[in-house]
């Protein structure tokens, strides 16, 4: 979540205060990712800064200031849209490493570990998805930001079927060796802290 | 009262050798209002769980109530009243019949019932016009998106004092946003007092339901605890539970 970028995307609207934008990032985003109120105007402080904002009154404090985006601010918004977060490395999956180690484990049953997880994620799933229920209440940015953990969390419980379905075939196919080692399995995906 | 009751249920295909267990000892209770969602890959039994909730099929040994009544006790023409009256059904590919209209189509169960021409196509245009089909309903199937088609389905199912509702992948091959839709409708009828169970292998529908149960292998193998206030997303102060 780049505070930073959001901020400078609410200024590109006009000039506003600080304690403004605080209030309308808190509405766009911040239900779904809470965040420090003391974050909003630390970041306000470093983008006038660094140029990328301005006010008239720079000794007044964060929050009376009323903040505008300068050209530079616009230019770096621009291409902050426009870059791809970097997804390249997969991230260290605590969840992938509890089931290879359970599928390695003589004494415990890997399909119940597997099915543990599915349903507080289902269960998760269902708290979102209440949320945004009454679509006469339903405001379009929380709808997206509800809808990508949604998504986020349907691609873990398809991973977690996945699993549970190459698994089961491995067994059904009695492979003399189901589960690798974990070390190669963490250098072959590349995996990083 | 529960408006589907089944009861250590069981279906097998084949004898001997070759029989097949498709579903072994199942419990389920649906209340009305209530939207259940019954989830597992496939091969678990999901389809054939939801054709003997629904009459069309026979267990091989358990108990199915719907409404309080008993189907084992029923005859083949009070199931079918039972079917045309209480039960709705939703299918993935819709089975629409093509050379029947929208309002046709929806209004057709309960003209086989036996409701009068005129009184059929006046619920069936009150149907089609919850689910804001209205100006649709002189089309044919093939004359509409698969997503008015999925709603003509729905309407058709829940037409009349139908108050089970059974949904086969109700969104079928519709995008999310149309899929969601869906799952809206049949919520909607459920705040209407319709038990609904729907089957479904994507968890983004199934997180529609008041309660998700898992099949594996025939069995039913989990299911979802009721879920604290979807709030307590919003409040970061939470523990998360699986930590």
């Amino acid at each position: 979540m780049s505070i930073r970028h959001s901020l400078l995307a609410l200024l590109s609207e006009g000039p506003k205060y600080g304690f403004q934008l605080r209030q309308e990032f808190e509405e766009s985003t911040g239900e779904v990712w809470p965040l420090n109120v003391g974050q909003v105007y630390t970041t306000l402080q470093r983008l006038e800064r660094d140029g990328l904002t301005e006010s008239d009154d720079v000794e007044a404090d964060a929050r009376q200031k009323n903040y505008r985006i300068t050209p530079n601010g616009n230019d770096e918004l621009t291409q902050w849209l426009r870059t791809p977060p970097d997804l390249s490395q997969p991230p260290r999956d605590e969840l992938v490493i509890k089931v290879l180690v359970a599928s390695r484990l003589p004494d415990v049953d890997v399909y119940e570990v597997i099915q543990v997880h599915r349903r507080y994620i289902v269960q998760l799933m269902q708290q979102w998805t209440r949320l945004k229920e009454d679509e006469t209440r339903l405001d379009i940015a929380f709808a997206l930001a509800v809808d990508a953990e949604l998504f986020r969390l349907d691609a873990v419980v398809r991973w977690l079927d996945a699993a549970d379905g190459r698994l089961h075939r491995a067994t059904f196919d009695a492979a003399p060796e189901v589960a690798v080692a974990l070390p190669n399995i963490r250098r072959r995906t590349g995996a990083h802290r | 009262m529960s408006m589907l009751e089944l009861r250590q249920v069981s279906k097998s295909y084949g004898e001997g050798a070759t029989e097949v267990d498709a579903i072994s000892d199942i419990d389920l209770t649906v209340e009305r209002g209530s939207l259940v969602a019954i989830m597992g890959p496939s091969g678990s039994g999901k389809s054939t769980l939801l054709t003997i909730a629904g009459s069309l099929e026979e267990p091989t040994s358990g108990e199915v109530m719907i409404d309080g009544a008993r189907l084992a006790g029923m005859s083949r023409n009070d199931k079918a009243r039972l079917r045309r009256r209480s039960v709705g059904y939703v299918f993935q590919d819709f089975n629409l019949l093509a050379g029947l209209t929208a309002v046709e189509n929806v209004s057709l169960p309960l003209e086989l019932d036996g409701v009068s021409m005129k009184k059929a196509r006046s619920q069936g245009l009150a149907a089609l016009e919850g689910l804001g089909l209205s100006e649709r309903a002189d089309n044919f199937p093939d004359q509409l998106s698969g997503g008015e088609r999925q709603r003509v389905a729905i309407a058709r199912a829940v037409v009349g004092e139908r108050s089970l509702l059974l949904a086969d992948e109700p969104s079928g091959a519709l995008d999310s946003v149309n899929g969601e839709a869906v799952m809206r409708m049949i919520l909607a009828a459920c705040h209407n007092g319709v038990a609904a169970v729907v089957v479904t292998h994507d968890a983004k529908l199934a997180s529609w339901a008041d309660r998700v149960v898992f099949l594996r292998d025939g069995k039913a193998v989990d299911e979802t605890l009721p879920p604290p206030s979807p709030e307590e997303l919003l409040n970061p102060d939470v523990v998360n539970p699986a930590s």
